[in-house]
Protein backbone atom coordinates (compact mmCIF):
# COMPACT_ATOMS: atom_id res chain seq x y z
CA UNK A 1 0.00 0.00 0.00
CA UNK A 2 1.51 3.40 -1.25
CA UNK A 3 1.05 6.34 1.40
CA UNK A 4 0.17 4.60 3.80
CA UNK A 5 0.08 7.00 6.47
CA UNK A 6 -2.11 9.32 4.21
CA UNK A 7 -4.67 6.23 3.28
CA UNK A 8 -5.49 6.06 6.70
CA UNK A 9 -5.82 9.52 7.92
CA UNK A 10 -8.02 10.21 4.62
CA UNK A 11 -10.15 6.96 5.70
CA UNK A 12 -10.31 7.67 9.21
CA UNK A 13 -11.83 11.33 8.70
CA UNK A 14 -14.23 9.66 5.88
CA UNK A 15 -15.50 7.22 8.92
CA UNK A 16 -15.45 9.68 11.11
CA UNK A 17 -17.77 12.24 9.24
CA UNK A 18 -20.55 8.94 8.46
CA UNK A 19 -20.36 8.02 11.99
CA UNK A 20 -21.03 12.25 12.97
CA UNK A 21 -23.53 12.47 10.10
CA UNK A 22 -25.31 9.34 11.12
CA UNK A 23 -25.19 8.84 15.17
CA UNK A 24 -25.52 13.27 15.74
CA UNK A 25 -29.01 12.94 14.82
CA UNK A 26 -29.78 9.64 16.64
CA UNK A 27 -28.46 11.12 19.81
CA UNK A 28 -30.45 14.20 19.63
CA UNK A 29 -33.94 12.23 18.71
CA UNK A 30 -33.13 9.95 21.72
CA UNK A 31 -32.17 12.95 24.17
CA UNK A 32 -35.18 14.55 22.49
CA UNK A 33 -37.62 16.05 25.25
CA UNK A 34 -40.98 16.90 24.38
CA UNK A 35 -43.06 19.57 26.55
CA UNK A 36 -46.32 19.04 27.56
CA UNK A 37 -48.49 21.75 29.60
CA UNK A 38 -50.91 20.09 31.66
CA UNK A 39 -54.00 21.41 32.00
CA UNK A 40 -56.42 22.51 34.31
CA UNK A 41 -57.61 19.04 35.38
CA UNK A 42 -54.15 17.95 36.07
CA UNK A 43 -54.25 17.75 39.45
CA UNK A 44 -50.70 15.98 40.72
CA UNK A 45 -47.80 13.88 38.39
CA UNK A 46 -45.74 10.87 39.91
CA UNK A 47 -43.12 8.57 38.57
CA UNK A 48 -44.33 4.80 37.89
CA UNK A 49 -41.29 4.26 40.17
CA UNK A 50 -44.15 4.76 43.02
CA UNK A 51 -44.93 1.29 42.29
CA UNK A 52 -41.78 -0.26 41.58
CA UNK A 53 -38.52 1.28 42.90
CA UNK A 54 -36.58 -0.08 40.50
CA UNK A 55 -37.87 1.13 37.76
CA UNK A 56 -36.26 5.08 39.55
CA UNK A 57 -33.47 6.59 37.33
CA UNK A 58 -33.91 4.73 34.70
CA UNK A 59 -36.05 6.01 30.95
CA UNK A 60 -38.85 3.99 31.81
CA UNK A 61 -39.70 5.81 34.82
CA UNK A 62 -42.50 7.22 33.15
CA UNK A 63 -44.71 10.67 34.22
CA UNK A 64 -48.28 9.68 35.38
CA UNK A 65 -50.82 12.27 35.14
CA UNK A 66 -53.86 12.51 37.85
CA UNK A 67 -56.76 14.31 36.96
CA UNK A 68 -59.37 14.34 40.15
CA UNK A 69 -62.73 15.50 39.66
CA UNK A 70 -64.20 16.92 43.15
CA UNK A 71 -67.00 14.36 43.20
CA UNK A 72 -65.49 11.28 44.13
CA UNK A 73 -66.62 8.15 41.40
CA UNK A 74 -64.85 5.80 39.32
CA UNK A 75 -60.88 5.50 38.29
CA UNK A 76 -59.78 4.79 34.81
CA UNK A 77 -56.11 4.20 33.65
CA UNK A 78 -55.29 5.44 30.00
CA UNK A 79 -52.36 4.66 28.63
CA UNK A 80 -50.81 5.44 25.05
CA UNK A 81 -47.41 4.68 23.64
CA UNK A 82 -47.84 1.22 25.19
CA UNK A 83 -46.25 0.89 21.04
CA UNK A 84 -44.56 4.17 20.11
CA UNK A 85 -44.75 3.67 16.38
CA UNK A 86 -48.70 4.44 17.13
CA UNK A 87 -48.11 7.55 18.32
CA UNK A 88 -52.02 8.44 18.11
CA UNK A 89 -52.77 6.68 21.58
CA UNK A 90 -49.68 9.13 22.51
CA UNK A 91 -51.54 11.87 21.19
CA UNK A 92 -54.92 11.04 21.98
CA UNK A 93 -53.82 11.20 26.07
CA UNK A 94 -52.12 14.06 25.12
CA UNK A 95 -55.57 15.46 24.25
CA UNK A 96 -56.38 14.51 27.96
CA UNK A 97 -53.57 16.13 29.62
CA UNK A 98 -54.33 18.90 27.80
CA UNK A 99 -57.53 19.55 27.99
CA UNK A 100 -60.19 17.47 30.28
CA UNK A 101 -61.35 18.33 33.35
CA UNK A 102 -62.43 15.80 35.31
CA UNK A 103 -65.77 16.20 37.40
CA UNK A 104 -66.60 12.55 39.15
CA UNK A 105 -63.88 9.77 39.42
CA UNK A 106 -60.13 10.26 38.74
CA UNK A 107 -58.32 9.87 35.71
CA UNK A 108 -54.63 8.40 35.58
CA UNK A 109 -52.97 8.92 31.77
CA UNK A 110 -49.78 7.47 31.34
CA UNK A 111 -48.66 9.02 27.66
CA UNK A 112 -45.68 7.43 27.19
CA UNK A 113 -46.21 3.97 28.46
CA UNK A 114 -42.84 2.51 26.61
CA UNK A 115 -40.88 5.61 26.91
CA UNK A 116 -37.64 3.29 25.76
CA UNK A 117 -39.58 2.18 22.58
CA UNK A 118 -39.54 5.86 21.97
CA UNK A 119 -36.33 6.63 21.43
CA UNK A 120 -35.58 3.75 19.25
CA UNK A 121 -35.67 4.10 15.64
CA UNK A 122 -36.53 1.16 12.71
CA UNK A 123 -34.03 2.33 9.94
CA UNK A 124 -34.30 -0.98 8.18
CA UNK A 125 -38.09 0.58 7.39
CA UNK A 126 -36.93 4.07 6.58
CA UNK A 127 -38.88 5.72 9.81
CA UNK A 128 -38.73 9.27 10.07
CA UNK A 129 -37.38 10.51 13.26
CA UNK A 130 -39.73 12.94 14.09
CA UNK A 131 -43.05 14.11 12.47
CA UNK A 132 -45.06 17.70 13.11
CA UNK A 133 -48.58 18.34 13.97
CA UNK A 134 -49.04 22.02 13.08
CA UNK A 135 -51.01 24.00 15.40
CA UNK A 136 -51.55 27.87 15.37
CA UNK A 137 -48.55 28.98 17.39
CA UNK A 138 -46.19 26.66 15.09
CA UNK A 139 -45.66 22.44 14.65
CA UNK A 140 -45.12 20.53 17.81
CA UNK A 141 -42.76 18.15 17.01
CA UNK A 142 -43.07 14.23 18.42
CA UNK A 143 -40.07 11.72 18.56
CA UNK A 144 -41.16 8.51 16.10
CA UNK A 145 -40.55 5.56 17.97
CA UNK A 146 -40.98 1.56 17.46
CA UNK A 147 -42.71 -1.22 18.56
CA UNK A 148 -39.94 -2.36 21.10
CA UNK A 149 -37.92 -0.87 24.01
CA UNK A 150 -34.31 -0.12 22.68
CA UNK A 151 -32.01 -2.08 23.50
CA UNK A 152 -29.96 0.56 25.00
CA UNK A 153 -32.14 -0.60 28.11
CA UNK A 154 -32.63 -3.75 27.96
CA UNK A 155 -30.41 -6.32 26.55
CA UNK A 156 -29.41 -9.02 25.81
CA UNK A 157 -32.42 -10.41 23.99
CA UNK A 158 -33.43 -14.12 24.59
CA UNK A 159 -33.67 -16.70 22.08
CA UNK A 160 -37.30 -17.37 23.20
CA UNK A 161 -39.02 -15.05 25.56
CA UNK A 162 -41.15 -17.64 27.95
CA UNK A 163 -43.93 -15.38 29.53
CA UNK A 164 -44.15 -15.18 33.07
CA UNK A 165 -46.05 -16.58 34.82
CA UNK A 166 -47.52 -18.41 31.92
CA UNK A 167 -44.32 -20.12 30.30
CA UNK A 168 -46.17 -19.50 27.29
CA UNK A 169 -43.04 -19.24 24.43
CA UNK A 170 -43.30 -15.48 22.75
CA UNK A 171 -41.08 -14.10 19.77
CA UNK A 172 -37.41 -12.92 21.55
CA UNK A 173 -38.43 -9.16 20.75
CA UNK A 174 -41.26 -9.55 22.75
CA UNK A 175 -39.11 -9.28 26.24
CA UNK A 176 -38.62 -5.36 24.85
CA UNK A 177 -42.68 -5.30 23.92
CA UNK A 178 -45.17 -3.83 26.52
CA UNK A 179 -48.01 -5.37 25.13
CA UNK A 180 -46.45 -8.92 25.76
CA UNK A 181 -44.98 -8.24 29.33
CA UNK A 182 -48.19 -8.68 31.21
CA UNK A 183 -48.87 -8.61 33.88
CA UNK A 184 -44.94 -8.48 34.46
CA UNK A 185 -42.79 -8.75 37.56
CA UNK A 186 -40.99 -6.58 40.40
CA UNK A 187 -37.85 -8.14 39.47
CA UNK A 188 -38.45 -9.07 35.61
CA UNK A 189 -36.40 -7.58 33.07
CA UNK A 190 -37.11 -4.05 32.23
CA UNK A 191 -40.34 -3.97 30.80
CA UNK A 192 -42.34 -6.71 32.59
CA UNK A 193 -41.10 -4.06 35.71
CA UNK A 194 -42.95 -1.16 33.62
CA UNK A 195 -46.16 -3.41 33.05
CA UNK A 196 -46.09 -4.66 36.60
CA UNK A 197 -45.83 -0.88 38.15
CA UNK A 198 -48.70 -0.66 36.20
CA UNK A 199 -50.54 -3.33 37.44
CA UNK A 200 -49.32 -2.77 40.82
CA UNK A 201 -51.21 1.44 40.09
CA UNK A 202 -54.48 -0.35 39.21
CA UNK A 203 -54.91 -2.63 41.81
CA UNK A 204 -53.91 -0.31 44.74
CA UNK A 205 -56.05 2.72 43.39
CA UNK A 206 -58.82 0.07 42.62
CA UNK A 207 -58.97 0.90 39.30
CA UNK A 208 -62.38 -0.07 37.52
CA UNK A 209 -61.69 0.50 33.72
CA UNK A 210 -57.89 0.53 31.64
CA UNK A 211 -57.76 1.73 28.30
CA UNK A 212 -54.66 0.68 26.14
CA UNK A 213 -54.50 2.74 22.76
CA UNK A 214 -53.35 1.44 19.86
CA UNK A 215 -52.94 1.46 15.66
CA UNK A 216 -53.04 -1.15 13.32
CA UNK A 217 -52.67 -2.00 10.15
CA UNK A 218 -55.32 -1.39 7.43
CA UNK A 219 -54.41 -5.35 6.17
CA UNK A 220 -54.59 -6.68 9.60
CA UNK A 221 -58.12 -8.31 10.58
CA UNK A 222 -58.14 -6.63 14.62
CA UNK A 223 -58.19 -2.95 13.65
CA UNK A 224 -60.69 -0.69 13.92
CA UNK A 225 -62.37 -2.28 16.63
CA UNK A 226 -62.30 -2.59 20.90
CA UNK A 227 -60.41 -5.73 21.63
CA UNK A 228 -62.20 -6.71 25.47
CA UNK A 229 -61.95 -10.14 27.85
CA UNK A 230 -65.16 -11.84 28.93
CA UNK A 231 -65.55 -9.10 31.64
CA UNK A 232 -65.70 -5.88 29.53
CA UNK A 233 -67.15 -7.48 26.46
CA UNK A 234 -70.39 -6.00 27.10
CA UNK A 235 -69.38 -2.32 27.74
CA UNK A 236 -67.62 -2.89 24.73
CA UNK A 237 -70.19 -3.76 22.46
CA UNK A 238 -72.45 -1.11 23.98
CA UNK A 239 -69.56 1.79 23.28
CA UNK A 240 -68.61 0.38 20.15
CA UNK A 241 -72.33 0.04 18.67
CA UNK A 242 -73.41 3.82 19.94
CA UNK A 243 -70.22 5.08 18.12
CA UNK A 244 -70.53 3.62 15.23
CA UNK A 245 -74.39 4.76 15.22
CA UNK A 246 -73.78 8.38 16.43
CA UNK A 247 -70.30 9.22 15.31
CA UNK A 248 -70.32 7.60 11.94
CA UNK A 249 -67.41 5.59 11.85
CA UNK A 250 -66.70 1.87 11.60
CA UNK A 251 -65.95 0.09 14.98
CA UNK A 252 -66.17 -3.75 16.13
CA UNK A 253 -65.26 -5.55 19.44
CA UNK A 254 -62.71 -8.41 19.11
CA UNK A 255 -62.49 -10.92 21.71
CA UNK A 256 -59.83 -11.26 23.58
CA UNK A 257 -58.50 -14.64 23.65
CA UNK A 258 -57.44 -16.19 26.17
CA UNK A 259 -54.72 -18.73 24.62
CA UNK A 260 -52.57 -15.52 23.92
CA UNK A 261 -50.69 -14.31 26.68
CA UNK A 262 -48.87 -11.44 27.62
CA UNK A 263 -51.38 -8.95 26.65
CA UNK A 264 -52.72 -5.85 28.03
CA UNK A 265 -56.36 -6.42 27.33
CA UNK A 266 -56.22 -10.15 28.40
CA UNK A 267 -53.42 -10.01 31.81
CA UNK A 268 -55.33 -7.34 33.01
CA UNK A 269 -58.62 -8.58 33.56
CA UNK A 270 -56.66 -11.58 34.67
CA UNK A 271 -54.59 -10.22 37.26
CA UNK A 272 -56.91 -7.38 38.31
CA UNK A 273 -60.12 -6.54 39.13
CA UNK A 274 -59.81 -4.03 36.50
CA UNK A 275 -61.63 -3.75 33.11
CA UNK A 276 -59.13 -3.74 30.22
CA UNK A 277 -60.08 -2.43 26.82
CA UNK A 278 -57.76 -1.95 24.20
CA UNK A 279 -58.27 0.35 21.32
CA UNK A 280 -57.15 -0.18 17.80
CA UNK A 281 -57.39 2.66 14.68
CA UNK A 282 -55.95 1.95 11.41
CA UNK A 283 -52.68 3.47 10.97
CA UNK A 284 -51.67 3.18 7.13
CA UNK A 285 -48.19 3.80 7.86
CA UNK A 286 -47.69 0.33 9.38
CA UNK A 287 -48.72 -1.49 6.54
CA UNK A 288 -46.11 -2.87 4.50
CA UNK A 289 -47.14 -2.39 1.09
CA UNK A 290 -47.08 1.20 0.78
CA UNK A 291 -44.75 4.07 -0.70
CA UNK A 292 -42.01 5.76 1.54
CA UNK A 293 -42.33 6.02 5.28
CA UNK A 294 -43.11 9.59 5.88
CA UNK A 295 -44.14 11.90 8.26
CA UNK A 296 -46.91 12.83 5.98
CA UNK A 297 -48.18 9.38 5.32
CA UNK A 298 -47.98 9.43 9.16
CA UNK A 299 -50.30 12.28 9.40
CA UNK A 300 -52.81 11.92 6.37
CA UNK A 301 -52.82 8.21 5.81
CA UNK A 302 -52.96 8.98 1.95
CA UNK A 303 -51.13 5.80 0.21
CA UNK A 304 -51.54 4.88 -3.09
CA UNK A 305 -51.12 1.54 -3.12
CA UNK A 306 -53.20 0.85 -0.13
CA UNK A 307 -56.08 2.60 -1.96
CA UNK A 308 -55.30 -0.15 -5.15
CA UNK A 309 -55.56 -3.03 -2.71
CA UNK A 310 -58.72 -1.40 -1.15
CA UNK A 311 -60.09 -1.34 -4.74
CA UNK A 312 -59.00 -4.74 -4.86
CA UNK A 313 -60.72 -5.60 -1.28
CA UNK A 314 -57.84 -6.72 0.56
CA UNK A 315 -57.93 -3.91 3.23
CA UNK A 316 -60.28 -4.68 6.42
CA UNK A 317 -61.52 -1.21 6.74
CA UNK A 318 -62.81 1.31 4.26
CA UNK A 319 -60.08 3.04 2.74
CA UNK A 320 -60.20 5.60 -0.08
CA UNK A 321 -58.33 8.70 -1.38
CA UNK A 322 -58.85 10.74 2.22
CA UNK A 323 -56.95 8.25 3.60
CA UNK A 324 -57.00 7.55 7.59
CA UNK A 325 -55.13 11.02 9.00
CA UNK A 326 -54.37 11.34 12.37
CA UNK A 327 -57.32 13.52 13.09
CA UNK A 328 -59.61 10.48 12.97
CA UNK A 329 -57.45 7.96 14.88
CA UNK A 330 -57.25 10.21 17.86
CA UNK A 331 -60.52 11.14 17.23
CA UNK A 332 -61.95 7.63 17.25
CA UNK A 333 -59.51 6.64 20.73
CA UNK A 334 -61.22 9.99 22.45
CA UNK A 335 -64.53 9.15 21.40
CA UNK A 336 -64.46 5.28 21.64
CA UNK A 337 -62.57 6.12 25.64
CA UNK A 338 -65.18 9.08 26.57
CA UNK A 339 -67.94 6.03 25.42
CA UNK A 340 -66.66 3.10 27.74
CA UNK A 341 -66.67 5.78 30.27
CA UNK A 342 -70.12 6.52 29.86
CA UNK A 343 -71.59 3.12 29.31
CA UNK A 344 -69.83 1.82 32.67
CA UNK A 345 -70.82 5.23 34.35
CA UNK A 346 -74.68 4.08 33.40
CA UNK A 347 -74.14 0.59 34.59
CA UNK A 348 -72.35 1.63 38.06
CA UNK A 349 -73.32 5.12 38.89
CA UNK A 350 -72.01 4.95 42.46
CA UNK A 351 -68.47 4.51 40.68
CA UNK A 352 -69.16 6.84 37.37
CA UNK A 353 -66.84 8.91 36.11
CA UNK A 354 -67.11 12.16 34.15
CA UNK A 355 -65.45 14.36 32.41
CA UNK A 356 -65.57 17.29 30.22
CA UNK A 357 -63.30 19.68 27.79
CA UNK A 358 -62.06 16.52 25.79
CA UNK A 359 -63.07 16.83 21.94
CA UNK A 360 -64.64 13.76 20.09
CA UNK A 361 -63.67 12.52 16.75
CA UNK A 362 -66.57 14.88 14.90
CA UNK A 363 -64.78 18.36 16.60
CA UNK A 364 -61.19 16.73 16.13
CA UNK A 365 -61.66 15.65 12.33
CA UNK A 366 -62.96 19.27 11.90
CA UNK A 367 -60.56 21.61 13.96
CA UNK A 368 -57.51 19.28 13.67
CA UNK A 369 -55.46 17.38 16.29
CA UNK A 370 -53.11 20.38 16.81
CA UNK A 371 -55.90 22.72 17.48
CA UNK A 372 -55.92 21.34 20.78
CA UNK A 373 -52.68 21.47 21.91
CA UNK A 374 -51.11 24.58 24.10
CA UNK A 375 -48.29 26.94 23.23
CA UNK A 376 -45.43 25.71 26.02
CA UNK A 377 -43.67 28.70 25.75
CA UNK A 378 -47.11 31.03 27.25
CA UNK A 379 -47.41 28.26 29.72
CA UNK A 380 -46.83 28.76 33.50
CA UNK A 381 -43.17 26.64 33.86
CA UNK A 382 -44.48 24.86 37.16
CA UNK A 383 -47.53 23.41 34.33
CA UNK A 384 -44.69 21.88 32.11
CA UNK A 385 -43.58 18.47 31.41
CA UNK A 386 -41.55 16.52 28.98
CA UNK A 387 -41.93 13.49 27.82
CA UNK B 1 -27.92 -2.43 33.58
CA UNK B 2 -27.59 -5.89 34.51
CA UNK B 3 -24.44 -7.72 34.37
CA UNK B 4 -24.86 -9.11 31.26
CA UNK B 5 -24.93 -6.52 29.67
CA UNK B 6 -22.42 -5.07 31.37
CA UNK B 7 -19.93 -7.99 29.97
CA UNK B 8 -21.60 -7.19 26.16
CA UNK B 9 -20.35 -3.69 26.84
CA UNK B 10 -16.94 -4.78 27.85
CA UNK B 11 -16.72 -7.09 25.16
CA UNK B 12 -17.83 -4.93 22.55
CA UNK B 13 -15.29 -2.15 23.90
CA UNK B 14 -12.40 -5.27 23.01
CA UNK B 15 -13.73 -5.70 19.75
CA UNK B 16 -13.36 -1.64 19.39
CA UNK B 17 -9.71 -2.14 20.74
CA UNK B 18 -9.24 -5.03 18.21
CA UNK B 19 -10.24 -2.87 15.11
CA UNK B 20 -8.53 -0.59 15.34
CA UNK B 21 -5.09 -2.08 16.52
CA UNK B 22 -5.71 -4.12 12.95
CA UNK B 23 -6.48 -0.55 11.40
CA UNK B 24 -3.29 0.78 12.52
CA UNK B 25 -1.51 -2.22 11.80
CA UNK B 26 -2.75 -3.19 8.30
CA UNK B 27 -0.09 -2.05 5.65
CA UNK B 28 -1.24 -4.04 2.21
CA UNK B 29 -4.93 -3.98 1.50
CA UNK B 30 -7.26 -0.80 1.58
CA UNK B 31 -9.92 -3.23 1.60
CA UNK B 32 -9.33 -4.82 4.44
CA UNK B 33 -9.14 -1.29 6.23
CA UNK B 34 -12.44 -0.11 5.01
CA UNK B 35 -13.77 -3.35 5.98
CA UNK B 36 -12.56 -2.87 9.50
CA UNK B 37 -14.32 0.42 9.65
CA UNK B 38 -17.55 -0.63 8.39
CA UNK B 39 -17.28 -3.76 11.23
CA UNK B 40 -16.68 -0.84 13.90
CA UNK B 41 -19.33 1.20 13.35
CA UNK B 42 -22.47 -0.02 14.97
CA UNK B 43 -19.84 -1.09 17.63
CA UNK B 44 -18.96 2.53 18.30
CA UNK B 45 -22.85 3.56 18.16
CA UNK B 46 -23.69 1.07 20.60
CA UNK B 47 -20.70 1.85 23.13
CA UNK B 48 -21.71 5.81 23.05
CA UNK B 49 -24.76 4.11 23.79
CA UNK B 50 -26.49 6.01 20.71
CA UNK B 51 -27.88 2.96 19.21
Amino acid sequence: MKNERMVKIVLGLVFAAFLLAGGLPLRKHRHYQMPVVAGPGVTRVFRLSEMVPSLKGSVADVDVFVLEGKEPGGKALIMGGTHANEPAGIITALLMIENAVVEKGTLYIIPVFNASAGRNTKPGDGYPLYFDIPTSWGAKRFRMGNRDASPLEQWPDPDVYIHYPDKQLLSYLDVRNTNRTWPGRPDGPLMERVTFAAMELMRKEKVSIAVDMHGAETMFPVTNCIVAPEKSAKIATIASMTVKAMEGFDNHVEPSPANFRGLSHREIGDYSDTWPFLLEAPIPFLDQPTGPKTPKLMLDGKDPFLLSLSRKKKLFVPYDENGWSMEKRAGQHTSVTLEIFRQYSKKYPESAIRLSGVPRYADIVKNGVGFYFHDPAKADLKFIYYE
Amino acid sequence: MNIVMILYYLITAYLVFILGWNFVREKKSVSNLILGLLVLAPLILRLLRVK
